[in-house]
């Protein structure tokens, strides 16, 4: 098997000491409901967890090698194809870190409809992973065509809300998938003010669709687990956080988005404690929905609130990677309230984008994607030309935490019978909704802890 | 016996016939228009076994499978030995996406060399394991369908699905981008506002929808039947004041895996080179459309 892209932890080896210990091995070989390709791989000795491995076997595609000679107008587009999942996070990510490195400042007109595409995205990918991957796994299911069998309501319900996220995306961006209306400056083009009223009739209902979901979603079976992470998110004194500020966490971090690299590093020293993106100071952390919430819910909507009071919902149980479902769910209420509040006070006020001047510079680009920060970092030549690309997208840096996560939950459900292990063991990777495709560097990288 | 085969025959009308959807180097966004065709999916579901659809379902059925659908392209030999099981278990396989049909945005590393953007992206290179391109599963197994774009258009995928199913060809026409745009009523950017446009050169089938937001086509879903993009690309040059420069990256994205494409966009490096050694102040003489040149 080619597996370019590899993480491995042995950890408690203790040669000799457990012979005669029987071996547990739980594989899966093609995590399934995930986006792109993963495998996994849980190795026990008697009571200790001998290997944990999340592979991801996604062939490399090279993103930031091509990028380079590309013009800066191009960034946009192209990144939209290292993930279908989330275009729309990689095009504003690109194009906020070229307008950091033109010193373009964008219009208040402008900043809200990029902020409505966004909330369109989170609605779409959201819904398709709480729907669609995620809740099978809390019902029982092998997919959501199966749960309609049982679920009719719920399931076409999830599909029209998901609907909903998608027409917002098409009318702003064009179409859903890559969209093609995102510019550096602005839009092409500014949707018809008539055309985005046309959509607050389908957004209230899927507001109210939402709403269930969050209650639905509340009544499933959670396992009593959590831990003890170091969030990473977004974090604007105004707004919940989608496309700008700084970027916070519960331990002290508080930067600006440009001196992202010097407090996190990407580690790809074979046999280090290191694996992908880590804190240099302190490494593992969060992101994603969990980490969001936890830093913003003072600054949701009071609908949004309202909601997860009704469903006993407290900040603190966003130590509980399971019930990222919830705060999902609840996301897609507040991108669903958002987008109304966009959409009420949008008036087709021009520039549909702002010019600029090519000139050399270096520009960082952050953006809240579904599941998590998305960073960019441009060189721009005095040709308009890229000559340097680095982008590190939220599935790379939810990695360590994805495979500490395994640990604890192999150590907690030890006792379970196989399958029900199993089982537990891909609910726990797909908490993250991680999205390989985005695995612009995945790397092969072995770590082993051998206890003497 | 003859009401025992009549059975048979309501037995073998009940089987469903099975689908398998199979990614190789991608961005997942083929794929994804499956499960965007919220209106349609539950009544596909209906008629089809989703036999094999890892994005969707942990549900694996065994092959042979009716109707394989194969996104991505073949970069890493464990691939190009994976599509060729695919094929064997597929009675119709068809590629969706540049990616499948022409090597995708990815096929940009078989005119650098390979090592050259490991070294670039890896700081352990020798972990990777990579073929030094990336190659359209045409390349590889015969194919009995490509349907084209960056990314596909669910309505045309619905049609394929449909269209093998009943064992019929399918109807997606290979005209040009500039056709629909005309039947849509849009201005035409290239002519009102000087706006380069790859539409005439490029596959039908997004909906026109670049000119319909004031930007000119980049060419996402491929080249029509018959392109002519030399041709385009000096009227591009001579009528919009296109640079050489950007013609030629504009042919050589998305669909930088297909020869005419890329045949057409070297020739366009080269002017773009020329221009260079002339300096900023000078520019290239207007080129004569329909230059004899190779
Ligand atoms: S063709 Fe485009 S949309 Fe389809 S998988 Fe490839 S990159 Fe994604
Ligand atoms: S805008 Fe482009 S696609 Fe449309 S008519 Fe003009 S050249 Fe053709
Ligand atoms: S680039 Fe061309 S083919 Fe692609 S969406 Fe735009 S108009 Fe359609």
């Amino acid at each position: 098997m080619s597996s370019d892209s590899e993480i491995k932890i042995k950890a408690g080896i203790r040669p000799g000491a457990q012979a005669g210990l029987k071996t547990r091995t739980i594989k899966v070989d093609y995590l399934a409901r995930v986006e792109g390709e993963g495998s996994l791989y849980v190795r026990t000795k008697g009571q200790e967890i001998e290997e944990v491995q999340f592979k991801i076997f996604e062939p490399p595609r090279y993103f930031e090698a091509l990028l380079r000679g590309r013009d800066l107008t191009e960034a946009c587009d192209i990144t939209s194809r290292i993930c279908g999942i989330c275009p729309i996070a990689y095009q504003m990510s690109a194009v906020q870190a070229m307008e950091s490195a033109l010193g373009i400042e964008l219009t208040k007109e402008i900043s809200e409809l990029r902020r409505l595409i966004f909330c369109g995205e989170w609605i779409e990918s959201h819904t398709l992973h709480v729907y669609m991957l995620h809740a099978p796994d809390f019902l029982g299911f092998e997919d959501a065509i199966k749960m309609a069998k049982k679920y009719p309501k719920v399931v076409s319900q999830g599909l029209q809300l998901k609907k909903i996220g998608n027409d917002l995306m098409k009318l702003v961006g064009g179409r859903e998938i890559h969209p093609i209306n995102v510019k550096v400056g602005g839009f092409y083009k500014l949707p018809d003010p008539s055309q985005l009223r046309k959509m607050l009739d389908p957004l209230k209902q899927a507001r109210d669709i939402a709403e269930e979901t969050v209650r639905f979603v509340s009544k499933l079976e959670f396992p009593d687990f959590e831990r003890d992470y170091e969030f990473v998110s977004l974090f604007h004194s105004e707004e919940y956080p989608i496309n700008r500020g700084r970027i916070i966490s519960n331990r002290g971090l508080d930067i600006e988005v440009p001196s992202y690299l010097d407090h996190f590093q990407e580690l790809h020293v074979a046999r280090s404690n290191a694996l992908h993106s880590v804190l240099k100071e302190r490494g593992e952390y969060l992101v994603g929905p969990l980490a969001r919430y936890f830093h913003n819910e003072g600054r949701l909507p009071e609908r949004v609130r309202e909601c997860a009071r009704e469903i006993n919902f407290k900040v603190k149980d966003c130590r509980n990677p399971f019930k990222s479902i919830i705060v999902r769910s609840l996301e897609i209420l507040f991108a669903c309230e958002e987008s109304l509040r966009i959409i009420e006070g949008y008036v087709a006020k021009g520039p549909a984008f702002v010019n600029y001047e090519v000139k050399e510079g270096i520009g960082h680009g952050c953006t809240e994607a579904p599941r998590g920060i998305l960073y960019h970092r441009y060189e721009i030549g005095c040709d308009g030309k890229i000559k340097e690309a680095k982008i590190i997208p939220p599935t790379s840096q939810n990695q360590k935490t994805i495979e500490s996560d395994l640990f604890e939950v192999v150590r907690k459900y030890f006792s379970s019978p196989e399958s029900e292990l199993r089982h537990r063991c891909e609910q726990t990777v797909r908490n993250y909704d991680p999205c390989i495709s985005c695995a612009t560097h995945f790397l092969k990288i072995e770590r082993e802890d051998v206890n003497s | 016996m003859r009401k025992k085969s009549s059975k048979a025959g309501n037995k073998r009308a009940k089987i469903k016939p099975k689908l398998a959807v199979w990614k190789f180097a991608s961005c997942d966004g083929c794929q994804l228009s499956l499960l965007d065709c919220e209106d349609e999916l539950l009544g596909i579901a209906e008629i089809i076994e989703i036999a094999n659809f890892a994005e969707a379902s942990r549900h694996v059925l065994p092959g042979p499978y009716d109707l394989s659908l194969v996104e991505g392209s073949i970069t890493t030999s464990h691939d190009a030995d994976r599509i060729k099981d695919v094929r064997n278990q597929s009675r119709h396989l068809v590629t969706i996406g540049a990616c499948a049909t022409s090597g995708g945005v990815q096929a940009l590393r078989n005119y650098a060399r390979e090592e050259d953007y490991r070294k670039y992206v890896y700081a352990r290179p020798d972990y990777i394991e990579a073929l030094a391109t990336s190659t359209p599963i045409s390349n590889h197994v015969k194919v009995d369908f490509e349907l084209q774009g960056c990314p596909i258009n669910k309505t045309q995928l619905l049609e394929v699905i449909s269209a093998f199913l009943h064992g019929r060809k399918p109807n997606i026409s290979s005209y040009s981008e500039c056709i629909d745009c005309k039947l849509d009523g849009n201005v035409c950017v290239m002519v009102a506002h000087g706006t380069p446009c790859l539409g005439p050169i490029t596959h039908a089938g997004c909906g026109s929808i670049c000119p319909r937001y004031n930007r000119g086509c980049y060419g996402c879903y491929g080249p029509q039947d018959s392109p002519n993009p030399r041709a385009l690309g000096d009227w591009m040059v001579a009528m919009t004041k296109a640079s050489p420069d950007f013609v030629n990256r504009s042919l050589q994205t998305y669909y930088t895996g297909n020869k005419i494409f890329h045949e057409a966009s070297e020739l366009f490096q080269k002017d773009a080179q020329k221009v260079d050694a002339l300096g900023e102040s000078q520019s290239l003489p207007s080129p004569e459309p329909n230059r004899k040149d190779t």
